[in-house]
């Protein structure tokens, strides 16, 4: 039997091999952009009032080769966590699936949720284009987003699940997504628009960016789903692991 | 590895954990979770637990790129 223990320590460790390889895919496909809208910022910057243009604490070079290699396994780490506690709880529960198909479809309700449905509101933005003053209603206004998006997909599931029973598989699915994609559709056109990004600014660099930065946490999910599901099946091949229970039981 | 290479057996559905057995470990993964990612999504200047912008700028790049707002 699986244990929750094991599938959460799993998680975050298949997480953060997850963050490595965001990495690689971030400094192939992101920094380019990122630093193209530093470029941006600069040529502008000397337009300002000259106030207090920030001094380097971290030099760029750190920024995008440490800095970004800590904060991605950072995230696949977290995220990775949480991800194998989601499949400890989906196991058995959603569909016949095996283990390694409920992984799967765990990732990738988790890259819609996490990911995408924030994206198609507060899409990622580059360096310079962004208002300082308005960081907190847009950090606030994001972790909505992921909220909503989580909500969303764990509604269709439970909804999916419910109606299987009458009305077979496939149509439950079909219904129970339909419903959601509706009720995302209409939050999204609710909430407050989000435009700052500065007049001259590329639009081809502003899709760059974002194209990579989606793809960054595509890259991410997409090894948590496939490697977490290839090593629970494999450990449940070589089945007589006694399944260790929880301290604090 | 040797062992390992036998035929696929057909994938069985797992048995599903008893919640209340996933439930601390579920505790344990979140307040992890919400650690770490405040360490990247939104330590800044002025809500900042490390004195400073020292770890707002370090993992500044992942930051934009993983979709967090920032500047
Ligand atoms: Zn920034």
């Amino acid at each position: 039997m699986l244990s929750a223990r094991t599938l959460l320590i799993r998680g975050m460790v298949v997480g953060a091999i997850a963050g490595v390889v965001a990495y690689l895919f971030a400094t192939l496909f992101g920094e380019g952009p990122i630093s193209d809208a530093i470029a941006f910022e600069e040529a502008h910057a000397a337009a300002l009032p000259a106030g207090e243009h920030e001094h380097e604490v971290v030099s760029r070079t750190v920024q995008s080769t440490i800095g970004l290699a800590t904060a991605s396994i950072i995230y696949g780490i977290a995220l990775g966590g949480l991800y194998g506690i989601a499949v400890a709880i989906a196991a058995g529960r959603v569909g016949r699936l095996s283990a390694r198909a409920t992984a799967g479809l765990v990732a990738l309700g988790g890259f819609v949720g996490v990911a995408l449905v924030p994206f198609l509101k507060y899409p990622a933005n580059p360096p310079a284009t962004g208002n300082p003053d308005t960081l907190q209603q847009r950090t606030g206004l994001y972790f909505l987003m992921i909220v909503i998006g989580v909500a969303a997909v764990l509604g269709a599931v439970l909804v999916g699940r419910s109606l299987q029973p009458r009305l077979g598989t496939w149509n439950a699915s079909t219904v129970a997504l339909v419903g959601a994609a509706v009720l995302v559709g209409a939050i999204l056109y609710v909430l407050p628009a989000v435009n700052e990004v500065p007049d001259g600014f590329s639009p081809i660099l502003l899709w760059r960016f974002r194209l990579a930065s989606l793809g960054t946490q595509a890259v991410t999910w997409a090894t948590l789903g496939l490697l977490f599901g290839y090593l629970t099946e494999r450990s449940q091949r070589r089945q007589p692991v006694p399944a260790v229970q929880p301290v604090a039981a | 590895m040797a062992t390992i290479s036998a035929a696929p057996t057909p994938a069985t559905v797992p048995v599903a954990i008893p919640l209340r057995q996933i439930l601390p470990w579920a505790a344990f993964g979140a307040v992890l979770a919400v650690v770490l990612l405040y360490f990247v999504g939104t330590e800044q200047g002025i809500t900042s637990v490390v004195s400073g912008e020292t770890v707002h700028e370090f993992v500044h790049d992942g930051r934009h790129l993983l979709g967090f707002p920032c500047h």
